[in-house]
C-alpha cells in the first residue's frame, strides 16, 4: 500500500498549500512558454526521470523538429504556433480558474443538468478551484487498494517510471514509436503524465478502470501518455474521458495511447470524447490529435476500441490494431458526431500479420450544421495472414445541407485465403421517420436524437452500461440546434 | 484526385521540384515545332500551358495520393527513342488480339492514323470520324470549344504530356438527333522493335443533342519492343444524348499503358463505359465523369484479369455536380501469379447535387499466393438528400461452391474456371450492346483458356 499512502500524502501536502497562497507555489512549477530542448530537459528533471527516458524524450524532440505535419487528413486549420503554449503545468493554472459555478458559461451548465451530473462533480468538470479534487483522489485510491490485492498496477505513468521501470522501459514506445508521426513525436518529447496499467497473468480486472478520476486528481492535460499491458490470459476494460464536456482552453491535445495484449489477453478500451468544440462560428475549441494503437502480440489476444467522439473542434484520431498473434482479434466501434464548424477525420487501421486474425470495423458518422466528418481507415492483409477476415461497415448520416460526410477506406490484401469485405452508405434522416416521431408527440430535436441513437445503436451497445446511458443523452445534446 | 476542386482543396498535385531530369521533359520544345495546327493562338496557348504543367510536375510520384498504389519508376527508368516513328512495320491489323466485331474501323499505329488500314463511316451513317489535322482545317470552332477544355492539362501531368506531344488523333462526332447503327472501333496498335517508343493517342468524341452511338477501343501491340501509350480521350455527351464506350486494353506484355478519359455529361445524358484490362506490364485507366446536368445516367463497369507480374490500375471519379442523377459502378478483378491490381473509385456529390443516387462496387478474386489487390473506394458528400453507397471485397473462390461443383463430377480445374467465369460474367453483363458483349466475352474466355493450358503445362512439368 505504499503507493496509495504516498498519493494521499502528496495530495494532502498540495491541499495544505492551497490554503496558504498556492499561487506562488504553482508559479514555481511553470515552465516558460515555448518548446526547446531545455523545456524537454526541464520536464524530465521535474519528474526526476532516469537518464534513458530523458534520452528518449530528446530523440523524439529531435525527430519532431524535422518531421512535417501530417497533411493527408481532410481537416483545415491555421498552422499551430508551438512556441505559443506552455508545456508544463501552466494551462490549468488555478488562478485562471473560475471561482464558482456562477462564472461558468451557462450553456455548459445546461448540458451538465441534462446529463444529470451532481453539483459537486459539475464543479470538478468545469475546473472550479475547490478542494473537491481531494475527494476524487480518495475514491480513486480506495479502488487502488482493491486492485493491488490482485496484483494489478494502476497508477500514473510517472509513478510507474519510478516504481516499475523495467515494465515501462520494455513497453513504452513499442507500439507507437517516438518517430511515428509529428503529434506522437511531440507527445513523446513533452508528455507530462498519463496512466499506466499492468494486469498480471490470468487476472480478470474486477472493475472498469477509468482515467476520469485520475486526471482530475493529477491535473494532467494536454499531452497524456497511456500504456496498458495485459499479460497472458488477463482481461481489462478501460474507460477514458467522461461524458460531460470539459471546460478547457488548451488548443492542442496530442495524446498517445499504447495497448499491448499478450497470449489470450483481452483489452477493451472505451472513449467518450467531449472536449470543448468551439462556438457556433468555429471560434476556439480543442484540436484533438491523438495516436492510439494496440498490439495483439499474443495468440488469441483481443483488442477492442469503442469511441464516441462528439467534442473537439478538430478530431484527428485513428485507434488501430496490429494483429500479430495468430487468431488475434481487433475491433473498432466508432460514433463521430460533428455539428456547427467541427471537423472530424477519424477511423482505424487493422494490420493483419498473424494467421486467422479477424477484425471488425463499425463506424458511424453523423454530420450536422456546417461540419465535416470523414471516416478514414485502412485494412491491410499481409502475405502470412492465412485465413484472415475483415468486415467493415461505415455509415454516414447528413443532417442539413451545409455539412459533408466522407468515406476514405484503403483496402490492401496480399493473401488469397483472406476475406475482406467493406460496405459504406450515406443517407439522410427520412422525412417519414421524422413524421412518425412527431406524430407521436416528440419534438423535432427529440425525434432526431431518437433516430440518431438508433443509427448508432450497434456502437453504443458496446459501451459499458453506465457509460452507454450517458452517451445516448450526449448524442442528442451534440445535435442540438441542427434541426428546425 | 489532383484535379478535383473541392471545398477544402485537399492535396494539390504534389509540389514536385521543377526538375530538368523529369523523363520526356527534354522533348517538349522540339515537339512544339512540328505539331499540326501550330500558329493558331488558342492551340499554341493550350500547348504552352501543357508544357508548363508537365515541366512543373513531371510524372506523378508515389507521394501523390492519386498515385499511391501505382509507381511509375519502371516507366521512369526506361529510355525512350526520341521519335515515335514506328520501329516495327505494320501492314495489316494483327488478328486475334483486338475485339472481333462488325464496325467502322479507325486504325492508329503508334498514335498515328493509318487510312489504308481503316474503313471509316460515310455520310449518312450518322457519325463522322476525322483526323485531328483535318478536323482542325474543316471545323476549327468545334475543336476550339472542346479540345483541351474537357480535359485541361492543369493538375493532370499525363494529360499535359499528351497535349504537349500528341501529333495526331481522332475526332468523332455523332450527329444531332441520329442514332448511329454501327459502332466505331478504334484499334490502337503499339509497334516497337528495337528501342522503346512512346506515343500519345488522342481522341475527341462529341455526341450531339439526342444522338446515340457506340465506340469501341482495342489497344493492342505487335513486335517485341517496349512501348508506352499515353492516351487521352475527351468526351462530350450533350443533352439527351447517349454514348456507349467500351474499351479493351490488351497491350503487349511488356508495354506501358496509361490512359485518361474525361466525360462531360449534360442534362439527361446517358453514358455507359466498360473497360476490360488484360494486357500490359504496367497499366492504368483513369475515367473522370462530370455530371453537369440533371437526370444524367452514368454507368461505369469493368474487369481486370491479370497474371504474371502485371500491375494494372483502374481509377474512376464520378463528379455529381447537378441534382437527380444516377451513377452505377461495378468493377471485378481476377488476380493470378504475382499480379497486382489497383482500384480507386471516388464519388463526389457537390452541395447542389441533391437527390443523387450513387452506387459503387469493386470485387477482387485472388487466385494465387503473391497476388495483391489494393482498393480505395471513396465517398465525398456535401449534399444531404442523397443515397450513396460503396462496397469492396477481396477473397478467394468460395470453397463451398467449388465443393458443390466437384461433388457433381466436375474436375477442380473446370470448376474453378466456371466460378471465375461467373464472377467476371457479372461485370460483362453490364455491357448493354449485345454484339460488343459477345466480343468481350470471347476475350475473357480466351484469357481463361490460356490459364487452363498454363496450369496443364505446369502440371505436366511437375509430373
Amino acid at each position: 500500500m505504499a503507493a496509495t499512502a504516498k498519493t494521499i500524502e502528496q495530495v494532502k501536502s498540495i491541499g495544505g498549500k492551497y490554503k496558504f497562497g498556492f499561487v506562488t507555489d504553482i508559479d514555481l512549477d511553470f515552465a516558460p512558454k515555448g518548446l526547446s530542448e531545455d523545456i524537454v530537459r526541464f520536464i524530465s528533471a521535474k519528474k526526476d526521470e532516469p537518464e534513458w527516458l530523458l534520452e528518449w524524450r530528446l530523440k523524439a524532440y529531435g525527430h519532431w523538429l524535422e518531421m512535417p505535419e501530417p497533411k493527408w487528413a481532410k481537416v483545415s486549420f491555421p498552422p499551430i504556433d508551438y512556441q505559443d503554449s506552455f508545456y508544463y503545468a501552466a494551462p490549468k493554472s488555478k488562478d485562471d480558474a473560475p471561482k464558482s459555478l456562477a462564472d461558468i458559461d451557462p450553456k455548459l451548465l445546461e448540458t451538465y443538468a441534462k446529463l444529470g451530473i451532481p453539483l459537486q462533480e459539475q464543479e470538478i468538470l468545469a475546473g472550479v478551484a475547490v478542494d473537491a479534487v481531494f475527494d476524487s483522489v480518495s475514491v480513486a485510491t480506495t479502488y487502488k487498494g482493491k486492485l493491488e490485492e490482485k496484483g494489478i498496477i494502476f497508477c500514473s505513468i510517472s509513478e510507474a517510471v519510478r516504481e516499475h521501470p523495467e515494465l515501462v522501459r520494455k513497453y513504452l514506445g513499442s507500439v507507437v514509436p517516438y518517430g511515428d508521426n509529428k503529434h506522437a513525436c511531440l507527445n513523446s518529447a513533452v508528455y507530462t503524465d498519463g496512466s499506466f496499467v499492468y494486469i498480471p497473468k490470468g487476472v480478470r480486472c474486477p472493475m472498469e478502470l477509468s482515467t476520469y478520476f485520475r486526471i482530475n486528481a493529477e491535473n494532467t492535460g494536454q499531452f497524456e501518455r497511456t500504456l496498458i499491458i495485459a499479460d497472458e490470459g488477463s482481461y481489462v476494460s478501460y474507460l477514458e474521458g467522461c461524458t460531460a464536456p470539459m471546460r478547457d482552453e488548451n488548443q492542442l491535445h496530442a495524446a498517445v495511447v499504447e495497448l499491448i495484449a499478450l497470449d489470450d489477453a483481452e483489452i477493451k478500451y472505451s472513449t467518450v470524447q467531449n472536449w470543448y468544440p468551439g462556438d457556433e462560428e468555429g471560434k476556439g475549441g480543442i484540436y484533438n490529435f491523438v495516436t492510439k494503437r494496440g498490439a495483439c502480440r499474443g495468440r488469441n489476444s483481443k483488442i477492442s476500441w469503442t469511441q464516441v467522439e462528439t467534442g473537439s473542434a478538430i478530431t484527428w484520431k485513428y485507434p488501430s490494431c496490429i494483429l500479430e498473434g495468430d487468431n488475434s482479434v481487433g475491433e473498432f466501434y466508432s460514433v463521430a458526431i460533428t455539428n456547427n464548424r467541427q471537423q472530424a477525420d477519424t477511423g482505424t487501421k487493422m494490420i493483419h500479420l498473424g494467421k486467422n486474425t479477424r477484425s471488425t470495423i463499425i463506424a458511424k458518422g453523423i454530420a450536422a450544421g456546417r461540419s465535416d466528418s470523414t471516416y478514414r481507415g485502412q485494412v491491410k492483409i499481409l502475405p502470412k495472414a492465412e485465413g484472415a477476415r475483415n468486415y467493415t461497415q461505415c455509415d454516414s448520416l447528413l443532417i442539413g445541407g451545409d455539412c459533408g460526410a466522407h468515406t476514405v477506406p484503403y483496402i490492401e490484401s496480399r493473401n488469397p485465403s483472406a476475406r475482406v469485405e467493406h460496405e459504406a452508405t450515406t443517407s439522410k434522416i427520412g422525412e417519414d421517420q421524422l413524421f412518425y416521431c412527431r406524430q407521436r408527440g416528440l419534438s423535432d430535436e427529440e425525434a432526431v436524437a431518437l433516430i440518431v441513437n438508433g443509427f448508432c445503436r450497434e456502437v453504443l451497445q458496446q459501451l459499458p452500461m453506465e457509460f452507454a446511458v450517458e452517451a445516448q443523452k450526449l448524442v442528442g445534446i451534440s445535435l442540438e440546434g441542427s434541426v428546425g | 484526385m489532383p484535379s478535383t476542386p473541392t471545398r477544402r482543396q485537399p492535396e494539390r498535385a504534389m509540389t514536385a521540384k521543377t526538375n530538368a531530369t523529369q523523363p520526356f521533359a527534354d522533348r517538349l520544345d522540339a515537339a512544339a515545332e512540328s505539331l499540326p495546327g501550330g500558329g493558331r493562338p488558342w492551340l499554341d496557348r493550350l500547348r504552352a500551358e501543357a508544357r508548363a504543367v508537365y515541366r512543373e510536375t513531371g510524372l506523378p510520384g508515389p507521394k501523390v495520393e492519386a498515385w499511391k498504389y501505382t509507381n511509375l519508376n519502371r516507366l521512369r527508368r526506361t529510355g525512350f527513342a526520341a521519335d515515335a516513328a514506328p520501329a516495327a512495320k505494320v501492314d495489316t491489323v494483327p488478328v486475334g488480339n483486338a475485339l472481333s466485331i462488325a464496325a467502322h474501323q479507325a486504325v492508329l499505329v503508334n498514335g498515328r492514323f493509318r487510312p489504308e488500314l481503316s474503313s471509316l463511316p460515310e455520310a449518312g451513317d450518322g457519325v463522322e470520324v476525322m483526323r485531328f489535322a483535318d478536323a482542325l482545317a474543316r471545323e476549327p470552332s468545334l475543336l476550339e470549344s472542346r479540345f483541351g477544355r474537357i480535359a485541361p492539362p492543369a493538375g493532370m501531368p499525363l494529360v499535359a504530356l499528351n497535349t504537349a506531344l500528341a501529333t495526331d488523333g481522332l475526332v468523332i462526332r455523332f450527329r444531332k438527333g441520329k442514332t448511329a447503327e454501327m459502332p466505331v472501333h478504334i484499334v490502337s496498335i503499339g509497334a516497337a522493335a528495337g528501342e522503346p517508343v512512346m506515343f500519345q493517342p488522342r481522341l475527341l468524341v462529341i455526341v450531339e443533342e439526342d444522338a446515340g452511338g457506340c465506340i469501341l477501343e482495342s489497344h493492342i501491340g505487335t513486335g517485341d519492343g517496349i512501348y508506352f501509350s499515353n492516351g487521352v480521350a475527351e468526351i462530350a455527351v450533350e443533352r439527351g444524348a447517349m454514348l456507349r464506350h467500351y474499351k479493351l486494353q490488351n497491350e503487349h506484355p511488356s508495354a506501358f499503358h496509361l490512359a485518361t478519359a474525361k466525360a462531360e455529361l449534360a442534362e439527361r445524358a446517358h453514358y455507359e463505359s466498360f473497360v476490360l484490362q488484360v494486357g500490359g506490364r504496367l497499366a492504368r485507366n483513369e475515367i473522370h465523369a462530370h455530371i453537369g446536368g440533371r437526370r444524367v445516367e452514368c454507368r461505369l463497369a469493368g474487369a481486370y484479369l491479370l497474371r504474371g507480374e502485371q500491375h494494372v490500375d483502374n481509377t474512376t471519379f464520378i463528379d455529381h455536380a447537378a441534382p437527380e442523377s444516377v451513377s452505377r459502378e461495378l468493377y471485378k478483378g481476377v488476380l493470378d501469379g504475382t499480379a497486382r491490381g489497383v482500384f480507386q473509385g471516388k464519388i463526389l456529390v457537390r452541395r447542389d447535387a441533391q437527390k443523387t443516387d450513387g452506387h459503387q462496387l469493386n470485387k477482387a478474386l485472388l487466385l494465387s499466393r503473391g497476388a495483391e489487390i489494393d482498393s480505395k473506394p471513396e465517398l465525398e458528400i456535401y449534399a444531404d438528400d442523397v443515397k450513396c453507397s460503396h462496397g469492396a471485397t477481396a477473397g478467394e473462390l468460395d470453397d463451398d461452391a467449388l465443393f458443390y461443383l466437384q461433388s457433381r463430377g466436375i474436375d477442380e480445374d473446370t470448376a474453378r474456371g466456371l466460378l471465375v467465369d461467373a464472377f467476371v460474367g457479372e461485370a460483362i453483363e453490364q455491357i448493354a450492346h449485345e454484339a460488343s458483349r459477345t466480343a468481350f466475352r470471347q476475350v475473357v474466355e480466351g484469357w481463361l483458356a490460356e490459364g487452363r493450358s498454363k496450369n496443364q503445362r505446369d502440371g505436366d512439368s511437375e509430373a
